[in-house]
């Protein structure tokens, strides 16, 4: 077992992988179970259609897309979680990182099909070029953040670079709604229309009677996130840096005895958080064709939400916050409908989620997986 | 380091403030003319305001109509130029938004030059301002603003030039039972005073016919639809109607087009701008297509109007968008009253109040057909449109064709 587990394509592969799997099936099947129960129970008291079978028909698409939007949140939440774990404060302005990515991704895009590019180039490279240089802008503008607007409020009482946060998030908002305004008056950012991201594959999934369709940008969306989390996942673990990250974030003062140079850090930590949140707002973009420069923050703040939900500071606890928020989310947005009859609608998706949160917290107030930075001084 | 600390701060601060001037677009431009204008022609300076948002998502359809207003103050002032007075206009930007539209409202309130106003574009920024304008006194003509309760409340200064909603989500209603025999419908709206209120009354219209109601949703997501497509899909309606304005239903449309349905989509006057096909592109004309209702017909929509349609391009380098001919109105309807009223104040300044008389007290042939107010300033018959969407981009948005153009009486107070 032992000789097993120091394989390292096991321990950085294989096991993230499997984690995630675990996460999806765990909290999906648990929230299907739940729903057919449900419908079961209420079957006799909705009269104009069958309320088990509706209930059965949506299920695969409901699990679509509270995973994929799952990814998502989890994806932002790492860059949320990772700078708690250094820095032990919340980065408000991550919602906007996030956005920024989104914005540059499109506007490159939509650079490219001015120039008539588009078309013949290969929309696998295209859309890889976006994701890159939202991922290195995005990444950018946060290490910039930090210097700017929270490095010299390090020693400052918590709350202080908490706003600091706040202020750096609607000063970014501004800043994108000021430069996309220049020119119209308009800043909305709209998707281009190319390669065949739009179309769908189906699957016939054995025991399910209708065919199960896919976008096929939803499986770029969730291919793209699984690899960068197990990117993560080998940065954090099985690196120095990593160890570095890891050592900053338990202890800041000894770390920076051991010769580890805190400040270079911290950056790095920003760093990788902003280039996923950019990576994670050019597939969003992708997903939902249009973006504001006010676009970040609902995502921002349910992935923070999932941060809280998995346990802050914990990358583990992250991604599976992120997928059980999503996951619910779609559960409560799309059923809430059919089992009221009508009466609580999509509109109650956030009360609903966040109700379950509190639930949670009231019984495991450090999160599903419990906060990480418990051996502080 | 607190030294550079608070360096880094004061420049933040800075920042923020150029940032805060440069956005704050029209409501800067119209206090920088308060002080010129305090200066030189002091007396006899005649401001009229136009609230709209001109910026963000709905600023295509609230920048025409300031566009309109000022090209009105600029060809019909003349009365008033020979009188002695200087018209100016005063433009401020509501960014469609509650508490902006309130802050400008408390503004314009408080710059005795303005005697009357012109705007707003939503419902829900109008209802909250006017309580302002009323409690100043201050007459403002609404060029777009369908919600009811915008004259119900009675007060004297609201007047608007278009049709309501009470009237024009049951002509909608009417349409997809009767000429696309629609057996059922999806009510989406987007939660504000506008969206919420024509889904409350296509609904109400819809029971009423025996329509079946498969749901009825409201939502203020503008990104990521899929929560409300899942189930909307597994319903199969053979309409959608989405209540709200342009920006977030485009991205719906798109959504829902894509992850296959194939039924019609249904709007009001609040999906009336070429924004929509930017961002819905072909969604609009695939499958069973898109109709919308409105009580703004394109340009071409008005005989009187062609000369309007041409000035405006001429002017601002492309062609009216729904609304901007009712901007054009609503200021010569603010114009002629501000006349009337100097006149009878023998060429002096008129009171605030005097000018709201006077605009119920009118009747203008205005491009728009001819305009005059009931006893709470609503036109006593106003025009309801049924538009067919045969756009796929926003250059083509007035390929869309008129195919019902109908005239009802007002329901005033009532419900």
């Amino acid at each position: 077992m032992k000789q097993f587990t120091s394989n390292p394509f096991y321990k950085f592969v294989l096991f993230p992988i499997g984690q995630i799997l675990v996460f999806i099936l765990g909290a999906g099947i648990t929230l299907s179970v739940l729903v057919i129960l449900l419908a079961y129970i209420f079957r006799g008291s909705v009269t104009n259609l069958d309320l088990v079978e509706r209930t059965l028909v949506i299920l695969p698409k409901v699990l679509i897309d509270g995973i994929t939007i799952g990814f998502v949140y989890a994806t932002i939440a790492l860059g949320y979680t990772m700078v708690y774990g250094v820095l032990e404060f919340i980065n408000f302005s991550h919602s906007e990182i996030f956005m920024v990515g989104g914005v540059v991704g499109v506007e490159l895009l939509r650079y490219l099909e001015a120039q008539g590019a588009l078309a013949s180039m290969n929309q696998y490279v295209v859309i890889a070029l976006a994701i890159l240089l939202g991922m290195f802008i995005a990444g950018s503008l946060a290490v910039t953040v930090e210097r700017v607007a929270y490095k010299p409020l390090r020693n400052a009482p918590r709350l202080v670079p908490l706003i600091s946060a706040i202020g750096m998030s609607f000063f970014l908002q501004d800043a994108v709604r000021l430069i996309l305004g220049l020119t119209t008056g308009e800043f909305n950012v709209i998707l281009p229309k190319f390669g065949t991201f739009d179309q769908f594959q189906t699957f016939n999934v054995p025991g399910v009677a209708a065919p199960v369709q896919l976008q096929n940008k939803t499986i770029l969306l969730i291919g793209v996130t699984i690899v960068m989390l197990v990117g993560l996942n080998y940065l954090v673990n099985g690196t120095k840096i990593g160890k570095a990250i890891r050592a900053v974030a338990q202890d800041r003062p000894t770390a920076s005895l051991m010769g580890i140079n805190v400040n270079f850090i911290i950056s790095i930590t920003f760093l990788i958080g902003g280039a996923l949140g950019g990576a994670a707002g050019v597939l969003f973009a992708l997903k939902v064709t249009r973006l504001d420069p006010f676009v970040g923050f609902f995502p921002g703040l349910k992935a923070f939400t999932a941060a809280v939900l998995g346990g802050i500071g914990n990358l583990t606890g992250a991604l599976l916050g992120g997928l059980v928020l999503g996951l619910l989310e779609s559960f409560g947005a799309s059923y809430l409908g059919v089992f009221t009859q009508g009466a609580f609608g999509a509109e109650y998706k956030d009360i609903f989620a966040f109700a379950i949160l509190i639930a949670i917290l009231i019984f495991r107030p450090s999160g599903l997986l419990g906060q990480t930075v418990g051996q502080k001084a | 380091m607190s030294k550079r600390l608070n360096l880094v701060i004061a420049l933040l601060m800075v920042a923020s403030l150029v940032l805060a001037a440069c956005t704050g677009g029209g409501a800067t431009e119209g206090g920088n003319e308060n002080e010129s204008g305090g200066g030189a022609a002091a007396p006899k300076l005649i401001k009229i305001a136009t609230q709209s948002p001109l910026s963000g998502g709905q600023s295509l359809l609230g920048v025409d109509i300031k566009n309109g207003a000022q090209l009105a103050v600029e060809q019909l002032s003349g009365p008033l130029t020979e009188m002695g007075f200087t018209v100016e206009l005063a433009p401020y930007d509501d960014q469609a938004t509650p508490d902006v539209g309130v802050a400008n409202a408390k503004a314009i309130v408080a710059d005795p030059a303005i005697l009357c106003g012109v705007g707003h574009l939503n419902s829900g920024v109008m209802i909250p301002s006017s309580e302002e304008y009323h409690a100043a006194g201050l007459a403002f003509v609404s060029p777009a603003n369908t919600n009811p309760v915008v004259t119900t409340r009675g007060y004297k200064e609201v007047n608007r030039i278009v049709g309501r909603d009470d009237v024009q989500a049951p002509v909608a209603e009417a349409y997809a039972f009767n000429e696309l025999g629609a057996k059922s419908v999806y009510i989406i709206h987007d939660k504000t005073a506008y969206g919420q209120g024509v889904a409350e009354f296509f609904r109400k219209a819809a029971e009423k016919d025996g329509m079946a109601v498969l749901g009825f949703e409201g939502t203020e997501e503008t990104a990521n639809f899929d929560a409300i497509i899942t189930p909307l899909l597994a319903a199969n309606p053979d309409v959608v109607f989405f209540s709200g304005i342009y920006n977030q239903a485009g991205v719906f449309f798109k959504q829902a087009r894509d992850a296959g349905y194939e039924g019609t989509f249904m709007g009001t006057d609040g999906m009336d701008a070429s924004g929509l096909a930017d961002l819905a592109g072909d969604a609009l004309v695939k499958g069973g297509g898109m109709v919308y209702t409105s009580v703004a017909g394109p340009a071409s929509a008005y005989p009187k109007a062609a000369q309007f349609a041409k000035d405006f391009e001429a002017k601002f380098g492309a062609p009216p968008q729904p609304f901007a001919a009712q901007g054009y109105d609503a200021a010569a309807v603010c114009l002629k009253a501000i006349e009337n009223a100097a006149k009878a104040a023998n060429g002096e300044i008129p009171t605030r109040a005097a000018v709201a008389d006077a605009i119920r007290a009118l009747t203008l042939e205005g491009i728009t057909g001819t305009i005059s107010f009931d006893s709470i300033g609503d036109l006593p018959k106003a025009k309801y449109f049924i538009i067919k969407v045969n756009a796929t981009t926003g250059a083509e948005w007035n390929k869309n064709e008129i195919v019902a153009e109908l005239e009802f009486a007002s329901p005033g107070m009532g419900e």
